[in-house]
């Protein structure tokens, strides 16, 4: 027998609290059916005794004290799963709005997901080539990994994530092994058609499931669209062995929505007014990423969060990073001189790289060459501190060489263009072309055995 | 009546008017047996922490009392294992149902079923007292496992078992304590989380934590049964920093807690660990190794448990007389999973959110490091090294701050080194140890009274060069007379050729203290023949282009760890290029 509960007790923000109900779960769904014949669904996020606390995810416009009635599913948040999904179009509930009809499940999944045993997991090895230099040679992305790119209103991550997608090969597997899962939690109408654009273009559309929340979409529901998009992602990596990339943008917009629940929730608040969860709430997505024993396929992130006034301190990329296998930062300043893509390569970092590159992966120069490439570039950073102070001119030859390194290394290595594709073992030359430039006594992360082979070659 | 669920809220369960249970004691939520913690009580409600997601729970669902705290399962078997925050087996669990973690496992913690080779060591009529041995076995290749009576019992043994194969539960010996009651001991027993295991006596640390790593050993040096705190931001390395350090250092024993970090570096351990061998023992890493793996995803308040489980599994094996070092990676993340409970909870919340009892919680779980003669009768010492992740990688958020004051030694990682890529990114101007005074007497008995003064010397010439570096940073390098120039180089050398130490290299991985020495031996003594010859005006060029700098600092690569005599070749090439030099 099904319960209806008619009316509400109070409402605040998108939250309404109903009393007297029974036989209610933690997290469970309901239907939520107003008078003018419209219908929405909620969440339980509170119970206490036979009161509960419902997170509406439409919103509670036009909701009334007396206007509604409200019908408990009897379970949680469940995705419908099956393999025609790739290459649809859906709300950022998991609601179909491409005009194809509803997804005929295979099988359902609670869209929360449940954490991969350690033990299970497969260590990832395997680098993606997506033929960005700054990328492949300094943060190499490894499939099965969660790589977020930093950047700030304004910046070019989107051309980047698209030109990744792109560009991307994965050694091993073939097209159609390869999908695209796209989550877009609050982005503006036009950023979402550039994504459906380029990867129509790119000829990949087919392979791409995208799951869009808008920016003038509910925001409830923006706390949802991840993990609709990644439990979908999981079913097709770990259930049918595809390799998938899952872009998410922006988690900033995610985290803020987060916040918005949260306070009308009546929370206490941990930093700059975010839930004092945030950090397990963020990592219970990120740690999706990965490969399991058992299935030949992975699930790769790339996250894509604009850092509020830049500021990679702001709690959002803060956490983010912590939980994160490393970080793509995009720098303003390389930007505005026309660098793209403007990757600031000191602060990012990847750190399943080092056991992903070098013999039998890349090139055996490779670890040593990137650690070579960081410590001249940060040298570069200090002349160009000191040059600011007493001028160029004053500087030592040794420091007007570092200049000059770093300047060649910004136009010609991080600045590529957006359809150029550079394999690895161009990035790599490039790389030593520049390092000649400077004195060989400058290079001490390198062994002489690779001097003498690259050096000035 | 049974008590049953009032309300959910997250990890946090109410029950209504109840009255048997008793603070911290575990309970079973719910139809799915889902552990739980009791963590408060009032006339009206229970509250429990949840140790699994509460999604599908009920009100009305039971909640059954066990009438004990969270006590962890301890005997053979904990080594060369990986366990969650409460001590379930993960391989066990991946066994039952597969790569994702199901709720309610009831998986023992050990393997019942597996039969160890027991040699008992006591006989019919001994009197033993709480703590000591009555029977070992071999645990792993290179770890024999004491069985020991629990601590708060003691008797006389009225029946022993023979030598041979048994099984976990199986009795080996009976007790009978002074009012006549029969204990029978197994291979197991239980202890709670939360309360530190008795020792006889607590004793200085004046023995060393050795390393291999040269910028901990010895400029920072950890004593065995120190505290050390190892904070940085994100990409700093301080996983990496703690991953070098259970390889090498010198402990007996190795408890790597991953609290709230990531999936996949918990795997990497699993496979890097099992595949490395110990220098020492000639056996894989894993063999002295057990892993608490927590992830982020993984429930909040096992989070918060795992740190325990950890010191408590780290404290059993000190009471067999073991030196075990203790890895916390990160106590952030513990220190969050309080906040995020405490929230829930809505306690009044002190500094950034933290809960106010945040300073005792630290205080408590660093105390139970130590050095100490251990009931059993030998000596052993609990290592806690902790990681700690500021918040926006601001050392004065309230975790730093507070760890600070219950550690002795700080590792402070720096960004900007970690950006030029100088790991261990250990900042040699924010970091201390305060473990000098009482290391001093064994680096003076075991690597002679040089060793310290060449410390000194080094992190002298490390102070001055940082004074130096304000200026060049205003007026540049070049106007600095050359005996100042001098220092910046020989502190680049100390900087380059030794601070920084390459994880990946086969020789410069590990560093053996007396190669440490050597290292700054060759190091000074090229700064000492330098100043003669800058004290005569001839232009330090000269010995920049004899190519001695460039060379002293590649020694950690060209002078292998098996043949330390190579230093003298280069004392007597610095002696003659300087000569050269001079006429």
């Amino acid at each position: 027998m099904i319960i209806e509960y008619v009316g509400v007790k109070e409402i605040n923000g998108s939250l309404v609290v109903i009393d007297g109900v029974k036989g209610v779960s933690y997290e469970e769904i309901v239907d939520i059916k107003l008078d003018n014949g419209t219908s929405r669904q909620g969440r339980v996020v509170q119970i206490e005794g036979d009161r509960i606390v419902v997170q509406v995810f439409e919103g509670t416009r036009d909701i009334s004290l007396d206007n509604t009635t409200t019908r408990l599913t009897g379970h949680p948040m469940e995705m419908p799963l099956s393999p025609e999904i790739v290459g649809r179009i859906l709300d950022g509930a998991g609601r179909p709005i491409d005009g194809l009809g509803d997804i005929y499940p295979v099988k359902k999944r609670d869209v929360n997901g449940t954490a991969i045993n350690p033990v299970s997991r497969i260590y990832p090895r395997n680098y993606i080539n997506t033929g960005i230099s700054s990328i492949d040679t300094l943060s190499t992305l490894i499939r099965g990994q969660k790589l977020p790119i930093f950047s700030g209103s304004g910046m070019k991550h989107n051309e980047l994530a698209v030109q990744i997608v792109r560009q991307a090969k994965i050694t091993g597997a073939d097209e159609s092994n390869f999908g695209v899962v796209f989550a877009a939690m609050g982005v503006k109408n036009d950023v979402a058609d550039y994504f459906k654009k380029s990867f129509e273009e790119a000829g990949v559309m087919q392979h791409v499931t995208m799951f869009l929340n808008l920016s003038n979409d509910p925001i409830i529901e923006r706390t949802l669209t991840p993990r609709c998009a990644l439990t979908v992602a999981e079913y097709l990596a770990f259930e049918l062995n595809m390799h998938i990339l899952v872009i998410m943008t922006d988690m900033t917009s995610y985290a803020e929505a987060l916040r918005e629940f949260s306070s009308s929730k009546g929370e206490i608040p941990g930093r700059k007014g975010y839930p004092g969860y945030l950090y397990s709430d963020l990592a219970s997505m990120y740690e999706r990423a990965g490969m399991i024993k058992g299935s030949t396929g992975s699930l790769t992130q790339i996250p894509i969060l604009t850092m509020p006034n830049d500021d990679i301190t702001h709690p959002v990329p803060d956490l983010t990073g912590y939980i994160t296998e490393g970080q793509i930062v995009l720098d303003r300043g390389l930007q505005n001189q026309g660098i793209y893509p403007p990757v600031n390569v000191l602060p990012s970092l990847s750190r399943l790289m080092k056991d992903g590159i070098g013999e039998g992966f890349t090139r055996s120069d490779h670890p040593a060459l990137s650690n070579q490439l960081f410590a001249s570039y940060a040298k570069v950073i200090d002349a160009r501190s000191l040059a600011s102070v007493i001028g160029e001119e004053e500087l030592s030859d040794t420091d007007k060489k570092y200049i000059e390194f770093g300047r060649q290394f910004e136009s010609t290595f991080i600045n590529q263009g957006f359809n150029e594709d550079r394999d690895i073992g161009q990035s790599l030359d490039l790389g030593w072309k520049l390092l000649s430039t400077l004195p060989r006594s400058e290079l001490d992360r390198v062994d002489d055995e690779l001097l003498d082979k690259y050096y000035g070659k | 009546m049974a008590n049953v669920i009032y309300g959910i809220n997250g990890p946090v369960v109410i029950v209504k008017n109840a009255t048997e249970f008793s603070m911290m004691e575990m309970v079973y939520v719910g139809k799915q047996r889902l552990v739980g913690e009791i963590i408060g009580i009032t006339s009206e409600f229970t509250t429990i922490q949840c140790y699994e997601e509460t999604t599908g729970l009920k009100p009305g669902d039971p909640v059954e009392g066990t009438h004990t705290q969270m006590t962890l399962m301890l005997g053979p078997g904990i080594l060369d294992n990986i366990f969650d925050g409460i001590e379930r087996p993960l391989a066990e669990i991946e066994k039952e149902v597969g790569a994702f973690i199901n709720r309610g496992s009831q998986v023992s913690s050990l393997d019942t079923e597996r039969e160890w080779d027991v040699t008992v060591t006591v006989k019919v009529g001994d009197e033993l007292k709480g703590g000591e041995v009555f029977a070992t076995c071999p645990e792993t290749q290179i770890i024999t496992h004491k069985m020991m009576v629990p601590p708060l019992l003691s008797g006389k043994v009225v029946e022993v078992k023979p030598n041979g194969c048994y099984k976990l539960n199986d009795v080996i010996v009976k007790l009978e304590d002074r009012y006549g009651t029969i204990h029978e001991l197994t291979l197991v027993q239980r202890w709670p989380i939360r309360t530190p295991r008795p020792v006889a006596q607590r004793l200085t640390p004046t023995v060393p934590l050795i390393t291999g790593q040269r910028v901990i050993d010895t400029l920072f040096p950890i004593s065995k049964g120190g505290t050390a705190a190892i904070p940085g931001g994100f990409g700093t390395g301080k996983t990496m920093t703690q991953h070098q350090l259970a390889k090498w250092c010198d402990a007996d024993i190795i408890v790597y807690v991953g609290c709230g970090e990531r999936g996949n570096e918990m795997s990497q351990v699993l496979q890097e660990f099992s595949e490395l061998i110990d220098p020492k023992s000639g056996r894989p890493l894993t063999d002295r190794t057990t892993l608490i793996a927590n992830t982020s995803n993984m429930p909040v308040a096992a989070r918060e448990a795992s740190i325990y489980t950890g010191i408590t599994l780290a404290e059993y094996y000190r009471d067999m007389g073991y030196d075990v070092a203790i890895m916390a990676d990160s106590t952030s993340r513990w220190a969050e999973a309080l906040r995020e409970i405490s929230g829930r909870l809505e306690e009044m919340p002190a500094e950034e959110g933290f809960p106010a009892y945040l300073p005792s919680r630290l205080s408590e779980f660093y105390e139970r490091a130590g050095r100490a003669d251990v009931l059993s009768g030998s000596q052993g010492s609990v290592t806690i090294i902790g990681a700690v992740s500021p918040q926006g990688s601001d050392f004065s958020e309230p975790v730093t701050q507070n760890t600070k004051r219950f550690t002795r030694c700080f590792w402070a990682l720096d960004k900007s080194l970690a950006y030029a890529r100088h790991y261990p990114a250990i900042n040699w101007m924010d970091s201390y140890s305060e473990y000098f005074t009482d290391l001093d007497p064994y680096y003076d008995e075991h690597y002679g009274r040089e060793f310290i003064e060449y410390r000194n010397s080094i992190s002298a010439l490390l102070q001055e060069e940082n004074r130096l570096m304000e200026i060049v940073k205003l007026i540049g390098s070049d106007v600095l007379p050359d005996d100042q120039k001098l220092i910046i180089e020989i502190a680049k050398i100390i900087r380059v050729g030794f601070l920084q130490q390459n994880a990946f290299h086969k020789d410069d991985t590990y560093v053996p203290l007396e190669k440490q020495k050597r290292m700054m031996e060759v190091i000074l003594h090229l700064y000492e023949q330098a100043k003669t010859v800058v004290a005569r005006n001839i232009p330090i060029k000269r010995i920049i282009e004899a190519g001695l700098f460039e060379k002293v600092t590649r020694i950690k690569y060209d002078i292998p760890n098996d043949n330390l005599g190579m230093f003298d070749e280069y004392i007597a090439d610095i002696d003659e290029k300087i000569r050269n030099i001079v006429s």
